[in-house]
């Protein structure tokens, strides 16, 4: 056998070599990607001539009440929810994700329990149950446990409406986070924490300075996902009768019955918030890249994972 | 000799489940002086290095630091293990250089550098960046101070690797191959800046398949196999008449 490969077979067009140099090239035509477009076009067109000529899409009325006083006021409130839980479900994220890798089989387990449970009960679930909660404790106390008591709260007057859904949206995330923070620890390579040991860093220090800063870097992307969901299901609350975007927006149409328009209003706000999300990640990604290039590798690890728990009918 | 040597490695043990890596092992380190530590792939010489600052910790055996056993502390009973904060001030007393430099990625060179002095002794920014820079001048790395660690190349990575373990001002220096991951032609820069160590008097433990830098720079050669110091002594005596047969074979391979 030989690697010199057989000679060249003679081309149809006769021995002679034809150099392509010079010769005019015709390229490769797409028509299914016209065809394609063309029907994306009409379809487009037909969805915008629904949008603008629908009667009861009633534009004047969104106009009017797009930067009214009370949908302001939700918007507010949708904004302090998502920062709220984002903020705690992250924080409790960060504790769990480190528990999960800890040494002490006891932190382990609890741990795992924690994600096993809230990963498990739907957020709206939660929210009514933690404002239901003074029908299981009505008082909360503080003490030693098993002892006597220092300080006791009615559970009704700490756990409003608005607590109750801080607590199911954050005690949800932390354990999506911590699944997410676990991961990014991992990815970060022993010799980093070797490094940091030898230095003379305490374990905490090694954590906090050196593992922590790489891994949130990893995460980046899945958490700023997190972040848009969690925008989109504060919506949930309207059952507990906090006024956040949606419930004002429905508060207003119960009053006046102008239900598509106001809800046209809400959906508007919606995606002016997540727009601004999207490109205030772009950003952090952008500047995160800056300083590690690998920094995209773990990114959009689960687009998908709020939909079986989250999904609301 | 009397006075106490600044490392000695005492009839260390380790295993790796059944496999025993490190068999005995003792050595003693005095203040001034390089070791380099030759021999074949797997005889255990990164294992032996990580028991000295105990990154790995041996299952029998003690290794001790200007006179104080790594990881325990004398008290009137007996023997204390070390807390994981005692441990790292002992830590700090060791530098250690790694085959594949493992600067942190997401700081800049010189908060490489200035990372150990602030967050561990302590010390103002502005005190650590000065030293950092006179370190990264020493290693020929003052114009890199700003860049990230991945825009440098392997054998920049590791000088600044080496002027980070300097910040800690260690007492001694551990090198675990510190070449081999480079190309041929970065390897002559790092050795250099390792030669001018060992002239400024540190203390230096190299594992290193850099036959010409050990029988240059090293007062003493130790050549392990399977685990066990085969043959320790002199440059010129290992390198030049080897008494042990797995000697003089692993040499006629490498030289
Ligand atoms: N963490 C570990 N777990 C299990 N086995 C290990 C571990 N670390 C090292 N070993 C084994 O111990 C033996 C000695 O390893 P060591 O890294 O000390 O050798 P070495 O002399 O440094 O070799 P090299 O020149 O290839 O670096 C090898 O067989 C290795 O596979
Ligand atoms: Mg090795």
């Amino acid at each position: 056998m030989t690697f010199a490969g057989s000679p060249a077979r003679e081309s149809a067009g006769g021995g002679a070599f034809r150099s392509a140099e010079g010769a005019r090239r015709v390229p490769l035509r797409h028509p299914w990607w016209w065809a394609g477009g063309a029907v994306l076009v009409l379809l487009i067109a037909l969805f915008a001539r629904l949008l603008v000529t629908n009667e009861n899409m009633r534009w004047s009325v969104v106009l009017e009440y797009l930067f009214d006083g009370e949908i302001l006021g939700g918007l507010v409130t949708t904004l302090e929810l998502t920062v709220l839980a984002m903020v705690l479900g992250l924080a409790l994220g960060v504790v769990l994700a480190v528990m999960r890798l800890s040494a002490n089989p006891l932190f382990r387990s609890v741990s795992w329990l924690w994600l096993w449970f809230f990963r498990g009960v739907p957020p709206l679930v939660q929210m009514v149950f933690w404002f239901n909660l003074a029908t299981l404790i009505p008082v909360i106390e503080l003490g030693v446990p098993f002892g006597p008591a220092l300080a006791s709260w009615d559970t009704n007057t700490v756990v409003s409406s608005f607590s109750a859904a801080i607590l199911g949206l954050a005690l949800t995330e932390s354990a999506y986070a911590a699944e997410m923070i676990r991961a990014g620890i991992q990815a970060v390579p022993q010799g980093q924490t070797e490094a940091a040991l030898v230095v003379g860093m305490s374990r905490f220090q090694v954590l906090r300075r050196v593992v922590l800063p790489q891994a949130l870097r990893i995460v980046v992307p899945p958490i700023g996902n997190d972040l848009i969901s969690m925008l989109k299901f504060t919506s949930l609350v309207s059952v507990l009768a906090t006024p956040d975007l949606l419930y004002s927006a429905q508060m207003i149409y119960s009053r006046n019955y102008r239900t598509i328009p106001l809800l046209l209003v809400a959906t508007i706000w919606y995606l002016v918030l997540t727009t601004l999300l999207t490109l205030a990640q772009q950003q952090v990604e952008r500047r995160m890249q800056l300083t590690r290039a690998a920094a995209g590798r773990a990114g959009d690890v689960r687009r998908l994972r709020f939909l079986p728990s989250f999904g609301k009918a | 000799m009397s006075e106490i040597p600044l490392l000695r490695i005492e009839k260390v043990g380790k295993a790796f489940g059944r496999h025993q890596v490190l068999r005995e092992v003792s050595l003693d380190v005095h203040a001034g002086q390089v070791l380099c530590v030759i021999g074949p792939s797997g005889s255990g010489k990164s294992t032996l290095l990580r028991c000295v600052n105990r990154l790995e910790v041996p299952d029998s055996g003690y290794v001790y630091l200007e006179g104080q056993p790594v990881g325990f502390r004398w008290t009137g009973d007996g023997l204390h293990e070390m807390t994981s904060a005692q441990l790292a001030a002992q830590r700090r007393r060791m530098g250690m250089v790694f085959q594949n430099f493992h600067l942190f990625p997401h700081r800049r060179v010189i908060d490489n550098v200035t990372e150990g002095p602030v967050v561990v002794n302590g010390l103002d920014r502005a005190t650590a960046r000065e030293q950092a820079m006179g370190l990264l001048t020493k290693v020929g790395l003052a114009d890199k101070a700003g860049a990230f660690p991945e825009s440098l190349s392997g054998g920049q990575q590791q000088r600044v690797a080496i002027a980070r373990s300097l910040a800690m001002r260690p007492a001694l220096m551990l090198f675990d191959e510190p070449t081999s991951a480079l190309d041929p032609e970065l390897v002559g820069d790092v050795l250099d800046v390792m030669r001018d160590l060992a002239r400024d008097g540190m203390t230096m433990v190299v594992v290193t398949h850099e036959m010409a830098f050990a029988r240059d720079v090293a007062d003493q050669v130790v050549f392990m196999d399977g685990g066990r110091v085969v043959e320790a002594g002199p440059p010129e005596r290992i390198f030049g008449a080897p008494e042990h047969e797995r000697t003089r074979s692993f040499l006629s391979r490498v030289l």
